[in-house]
């Protein structure tokens, strides 16, 4: 059975509440996506920026609560477990305990951590809200937690201005690791570090997943490193899922339009290969979600459309076991 | 070999902070030949836009000196020329773009305003003469319906089409050296890929000689006839793309290609990883500024910086191993 398991999942902001203005402007970041990650499994989601691959990290985790759709966590709806109250929606006290299972390490590591805070205070905050440890065994777990993640125990009584971007990240990850759960949302962990820190951060990731028996949803841009870490793989566009196959799968045979272009788009390194390298350039740029074209919304950019792509949308379907696309064409 | 259209000898960029002197580029020489394109790389604080930032004269002194070096273009050294005198390169026969072109771009200004000045300023003709030029202009970088966008703002164009702009802009007086300082680092990739055969197809009509900064070894890969590779204020190795990329000589650069995960090869359970982190360019160790990072690193590497070591083929790096191998 699946670990994580999202039906339908849609996340819709209102833009702005102008008076006589008519219904306000709808932003459908996340339209109606399903998948599930299995346990100990690794999924990467990728596509390009505002296409919503961290509104959907997001609205897993509950950090936003979702417009409609379910998100199943260990056979429990997250999505039921919303409480109103005074005119807001809030956590129930089950919904707080359950996400103790689920954290995120996120993009920027500058601004992730507070400056004011210590990386004792910062590693040992999940500890002091979720559990007994306090004074000296909160500070060994701590210890133990930064040992983990390859710093020196010795700077706990540090600042976060003290260190470079890749040790940052690697705080970040203490503090998502410090209560021990069994998944983990990565919202590009990797893409604001340099060239030569990046490896060593997903060389991290891999080796914690091995020992806490993580499960990961790894997003990103940069489809080599997903490739890299993944076991399976998810297409994102414009708010919408448009290909999920297994790792290899996609890469050796990407059956939608749109990540035949992605995968021909990204660049190798080495000049050789590169040169001769045919590559699909797409046209124009992604429409804005909040006026997303009709039909599939790939069509205006599509290079093999039809007439029924620009009114008929289309649906998910599994062309092999495990591969997943949503074209007409296929 | 011919005359080369640019020369940087021994350029050194130094910086006068509260933590003592920063070297930000302490070193480097390269030259561009007429209609070649050079890849800078390098991770952040490498010096690698601090180089070509100063090859303009756009590095604010103080706090920086220029304890040495020359940049020489058309028979002058451009570092010694006054600031009106640089005005008139600037923009005209060397073009610059930068990285976020949000930030480049005056939020006040339509997109005709910031265009038509270029050519006003360095040819002297009417604003109606330059719109109808940077109309033409914004037309073969690819925007749609040009003479009605022309009159809008910056806001109203997304991301590629903002770089399109940038690109415009440089490219208006016809320069002869366009300076690309990761033009695509903050785009999509499908994005990326136009505007980076866009610059391709102008570089080979217009002739121009291009200078790539990026840190994305894939974009140089593609787009570069020779390479530098740069790290911590210097270039630590330079040849060919083909030769840099099959034979890297410095444990620098061939740690850099082993980290990237490629798309063509086989996936690895580990990734090879440098270790340690880059260096603090106010507190550079003693030698081979990469010494503690590297794994070849010798006794000698601690306390001496090495020389230059030729390949034949034009490559070069500064590494005491490849001393030992060449």
């Amino acid at each position: 059975m699946s670990l994580l398991s999202v039906r339908n999942l849609k996340m819709h902001f209102s833009v702005s509440k102008r008076l006589f203005h008519g219904p306000s402007p709808v932003v459908k970041a996340v339209d109606g996506i399903s998948f599930d990650i299995d346990e100990g499994e690794t999924l990467g989601l990728v596509g390009e920026s505002g296409c919503g691959k961290s509104t959907t990290g997001r609205s897993i985790l509950q950090l936003l609560r979702p417009t409609s759709g379910t998100v199943h966590f260990g056979g429990k709806d997250l999505t039921a477990m919303w409480r109103p109250s005074w005119g807001q929606w809030k956590w129930s006290e089950e919904l707080r305990q359950l996400r103790q299972q689920m954290q995120i390490i996120f993009q920027d590591p500058y601004a992730s951590l507070n400056p004011r805070m210590t990386v004792e205070s910062i590693v040992g905050e999940p500890l002091r809200t979720f559990s007994t440890a306090r004074g000296g065994e909160l500070r060994r777990q701590v210890q133990d937690l930064l040992q983990r993640v390859g710093m020196d125990p010795h700077y706990i009584r540090r600042y976060p201005h003290e260190f470079s971007g890749g040790q940052r990240q690697r705080i970040g990850i203490a503090r998502a690791l410090a209560l021990n759960p069994q998944m983990i949302v990565a919202d590009e962990p990797i893409s604001a570090l340099d060239v030569s820190i990046q490896a060593q951060i997903l060389n991290l990731l891999t080796d914690i997943q091995a020992e806490f028996g993580l499960t990961y949803l790894f997003i990103a841009h940069d489809l080599a490193a997903v490739r890299h870490i993944s076991n399976r793989i998810a297409v994102m566009y414009l708010g919408r899922l448009v290909e999920v196959a297994d790792r290899d799968e996609l890469y050796a045979s990407p059956m939608h339009p749109y990540t035949k272009a992605l995968i021909s788009a990204i660049p190798i390194p080495a000049p050789t290969v590169e040169k001769k390298r045919q590559r699909i350039v797409l046209k124009g740029d992604v429409p804005s979600p909040m006026s997303p074209p009709t039909g599939c919304r790939f069509h205006t950019r599509c290079p093999v459309k039809e007439a029924r792509c620009e009114v008929e949308e289309p649906a998910m379907r599994e062309i092999e076991s495990g591969h997943q696309v949503a074209c007409h064409l296929v | 070999m011919t005359q080369p259209l640019i020369s940087i000898r021994e350029l050194h960029t130094h910086f006068r902070t509260d933590d003592g002197i920063v070297k930000a580029v302490d070193g480097v020489s390269f030259d561009i030949a007429a209609g070649e394109t050079l890849g800078i790389v390098g991770e952040s604080g490498s010096g690698k836009s601090v180089t070509c930032l100063s090859m303009l004269g756009l590095v604010p002194s103080p706090p920086a000196f220029f304890p040495r070096g020359e940049v020489l273009f058309d028979g002058l050294d451009l570092l010694q020329l006054r600031e009106q005198e640089l005005k008139d390169v600037r923009g005209d026969k060397i073009a610059m773009i930068f990285q976020d072109s949000m930030t480049s771009l005056n939020p006040y200004l339509t997109v005709e305003r910031q265009l038509t000045e270029v050519l006003e300023i360095h040819r002297g003709i009417s604003r109606r003469e330059a719109r109808a030029q940077c109309i033409e202009m914004l037309e073969m970088v690819g925007i749609p319906s040009p003479e009605k966008r022309i009159d809008q703002y910056p806001h109203e164009y997304s991301g590629g089409m903002r770089q399109r702009v940038m690109i415009a802009m440089a490219l208006l007086c016809k320069p002869r050296l366009l300076i690309a300082d990761e033009p695509t680092t903050a785009l999509d990739v499908t994005i990326q890929a136009q505007i980076l055969e866009l610059i391709d197809e102008l570089k080979r009509e217009l002739n121009m000689s291009v200078i790539l900064i990026t840190h994305d070894l894939g974009v140089i890969a593609g787009t570069t006839d020779r390479v530098a590779v740069m790290y911590a204020g210097r270039i630590v190795e330079q040849g060919s793309t083909e030769a840099v990329f099959a034979t890297p000589c410095h444990p620098y650069t061939r740690g850099l290609l082993q980290s990237i995960p490629r798309l063509d090869d086989p996936t690895v359970e580990k990734l090879f990883a440098i270790p340690g982190v880059p260096p603090d360019l106010s507190a550079l160790p003693r030698g081979c500024p990469f010494h503690p990072r590297c794994d070849s690193v010798t006794d000698r590497c601690r306390v001496e910086y090495p020389d230059i070591v030729q390949f034949g083929n034009g490559q070069w790096s500064v590494c005491w191993e490849a001393e030992a191998t060449a």
